[in-house]
């Protein structure tokens, strides 16, 4: 047996009869969704289906039990005139916006000092990157305990030089600010990782130039790396923004949405809907507004990125 | 020859996934093998978590004994989680064949249909108003399986040091409050009171001021009345002065029962579930009737045994359940360990109950179950009492008036009514 190749000039080697032209062709292409199937069924079965089904869902009243009652864009229209809604939404902006400055600088810090030539470099970026893929639940109950307004670690460190600590996830105040700091540490080691090698594909006599041509390190900075950064800060954007609409297990963990309500997210709220309250139809309602807001926020992006973003 | 043999691979693959998601189904419903002409009743329960596991068994020993073809299968969930997997696993079909209900859940899961209808039940040997509490539009989808109620607790050694009186069945609000406020002393972290800020103590507190939290027909909220912005700020008016606060770990789970261990509580309204778990306490304690206002109420509460309607087992099922709730194996059993009190009709099996050291005025519990209130209950349960704890919880914590919080509580409470 000899194995198909999907790669032209061996399959020219292949000896193949003129007048199967059509065949090869089609075999090819089986050959292609077979080895598709791997991702593809799981992405059918457990995203696709799932989708689909969801916007059936969202036009019934439906508590996952009883059978389901065909509402039309009730849950649509009952959902855009209820406050919590407004709420979720705020509490989710404010969430990304303080999350996403907080990690791009961080990582971007992290990335650029990683970058130099340091003695346990590998080490490091390492250890930075450890969180990135350690479990939410772990990370947040780590967290929370740091955050304990009693007796954590944060607020005894605070009280040592004389600052009182806040009340963190027990404040309504402080309880959005305590989600963001937790997961912009998390997730500083994927921006990092994501930074460095944009740095490391910014070619050396780019610099080199900049620098025989006088320019000190912070002209360099700003006006050579950080716009050849741009395509990864970009990626980082997206992706961050995307994921920060979807916050949840860390809010679920860390505050369940309070106190009173103060954290509750969208996706908590989405939640909440179907599984406290056994509203299915409305937490599938909620899912599609929520898919359409980061759906026309994505696109903006990408039609904005052509002003900022320099492909070199 | 080849596109033949892609075929037969792809087909064996599929084959394969959809072997592979069988299995995952399969796991999900656990149904193990039952052995040649034995049936296994799954059961699923809150009431035994947390202390009461052993005694449980004992009564599954016992069930299995008398019936050797019947092998139950426990799964005990912690109650902060039960009611969110119980309606995913009987949305998903995988739900146990019989399981625990507290009254409150009962009334929106016999509407939904996904109970089974008992039949033949000998109603007799159970308490007839806990047994009627289980029948939905004349049809007993359940028995009741125990009951409970909320006594106040407190720390003898702390009320004799600090030279106050002990409680007594005739205290109200006010002599509450007094002692707390001696008692209390923050500088030590010692607190005078503890009563959450919740649906579950704000209806009670309104019915000891002689207020209504729902209109007779119960198609209206009545709370936000004079009786209740009293109830509410002699709730509310605890938290900070007597009773610690969400910052100091209120609210958290096990933080009341940890506080009272350790001896730094005084008062503590809480049920009479937490009588074993306060087994081998160095201090002395005792137990008396909650203080009222205008008047007494004390919470009940009361749990039920219902057979999942979708199982296959439902004879099985309900033959286990029934033993369950009323057998003389369980009856024994509650009462030694402590636990909720069997639902009995006759109630000189409560006896020995009382025969018990610890703590020494039981007969607090029977004195409470004089005045009972029972939880307000509406379709949209878990609704109404996440908006009523949140609203409250704003006040407790002075982001809101309590009149604006109960205000905004009853009309969030009557928009859940109206939809």
């Amino acid at each position: 047996m000899s194995t198909p190749t999907l790669t032209r000039p061996k399959a020219q080697q292949v000896e193949r009869p003129t007048t199967t032209h059509r065949s090869t062709g089609w075999k090819k292409l089986g050959w292609v969704l077979f080895f598709l199937l791997p991702s593809a069924i799981p992405l059918f079965v457990f995203t696709l289906v799932p989708m689909v089904s969801s916007l059936w869902v969202s036009l019934h009243k439906w508590n996952l039990i009883s059978p389901m009652q065909w509402v039309g864009l009730d849950n649509y229209t009952n959902l855009l005139t209820d406050p919590m809604t407004r709420r979720v939404f705020l509490h989710t902006l404010i969430y990304v916006a303080g999350y996403l400055p907080l990690v791009y600088a961080g990582g971007l810090g992290l990335a650029l000092v990683l970058n130099q030539r340091l003695k346990g470099r590998a080490f490091l970026r390492a250890t930075y990157f450890l969180p990135v893929v350690t479990s939410w639940v772990v990370v947040a109950l780590v967290w929370k305990w740091l955050l304990n307004p009693a007796n954590g670690l944060v607020n005894q460190v605070l009280g040592f030089f004389g600052v009182p600590g806040p009340g963190w996830w027990t404040d309504p105040h402080w309880a959005l600010p305590a989600v963001i700091l937790s997961s912009a540490w998390k997730d500083l080691g994927f921006v990092m990782v994501i930074l460095l090698a944009g740095l490391q594909a910014i070619p050396s006599d780019v610099r080199e130039a900049a620098l025989v041509d006088g320019a000190n390190a912070w002209q360099r900075f700003w006006r050579i790396t950080l716009p050849l950064l741009s395509p990864s800060t970009f990626f980082v954007v997206v992706i961050s923004l995307i994921n920060g609409f979807q916050v949840f297990d860390q809010v679920y963990v860390m505050t369940g949405g309070g106190p009173s309500g103060s954290s509750q997210v969208v996706v908590g709220q989405i939640y909440d809907l179907t599984f406290r309250y056994g509203r299915a139809g409305e937490a599938s309602a909620l899912s599609w507004i929520l898919f359409a807001v980061i759906l026309v926020i994505t696109a903006f992006q990408i039609r904005g990125q052509r002003r900022w973003v320099h492909y070199a | 020859m080849r596109l033949l043999k892609f075929a037969a691979v792809s087909a064996l693959s599929l084959t394969a996934a959809l072997a592979l998601t069988a299995c995952g189904q399969g796991s999900a419903t656990k149904e193990a093998a039952a052995p040649d002409g034995k049936s296994v009743v799954r059961y699923m329960n809150f009431s035994s978590n947390d202390g009461h596991e052993k005694d449980l068994t004992a009564i599954v020993n016992a069930f299995q004994t008398a019936n050797p073809d019947i092998t139950v299968q426990v799964e005990t969930v912690p109650y902060a989680d039960y009611f969110t997997k119980l309606q995913t696993a009987v949305a998903g079909g995988t739900a146990a064949d019989a399981f625990e209900l507290n009254y409150e859940n009962f009334v929106t899961y016999a509407s939904n249909g996904s109970l089974a209808e008992l039949k033949n039940v000998d109603s007799s040997t159970y308490k007839k108003t806990l047994y009627d509490a289980f029948n939905s539009g004349g049809k007993q989808y359940g028995v009741p399986e125990s009951f409970s109620n909320v006594v106040l607790f407190y720390n003898k050694a702390m009320f004799k040091q600090a030279g106050v009186a002990e409680p007594t069945a005739d205290w109200t609000w006010k002599d509450e409050q007094a002692a707390a406020a001696k008692l209390t002393n923050k500088a030590t972290k010692t607190w005078g009171d503890y009563q959450p800020v919740s649906y579950n103590e704000f209806y009670k507190v309104l019915a000891q001021n002689g207020g209504e939290f729902l209109n007779a027909d119960r198609t209206e909220a009545t709370f936000n009345s004079p009786q209740g912005v009293e109830a509410a700020k002699f709730l509310v008016g605890k938290v900070g002065k007597t009773m610690p606060t969400e910052a100091d770990g209120a609210g958290t789970p096990d933080f009341d029962s940890k506080l009272f261990k350790s001896g730094k509580l005084a008062m503590w309204h809480t049920g009479i579930w937490m009588f074993s778990a306060l087994d081998g306490v160095k201090f002395d304690w005792d137990v008396v009737v909650e203080p009222g206002n205008t008047q007494k109420a004390s919470a009940m509460f009361a749990n039920g045994l219902v057979v999942n309607a979708a199982s296959k087992n439902a004879d099985a099922a309900q033959k286990w359940i029934t033993y369950l709730a009323s057998s003389d194996e369980t009856t024994k059993t509650r009462l030694a360990s402590s636990w909720e009190l069997p639902p009995v009709a006759d109630e000189t099996k409560l006896k020995s109950y009382l025969d018990q050291p610890k703590p020494a005025n039981r007969e607090a519990v029977f004195t409470a179950l004089e005045a009972p209130v029972l939880p307000p209950v509406i379709e949209r349960q878990q609704e109404m009492q996440d908006a009523v704890t949140q609203e409250l919880t704003a006040a407790a914590a002075g982001r809101k008036t309590v009149e604006k919080a109960l205000a905004d509580a009853q009309s969030k409470v009557n928009g859940l009514l109206k939809k």
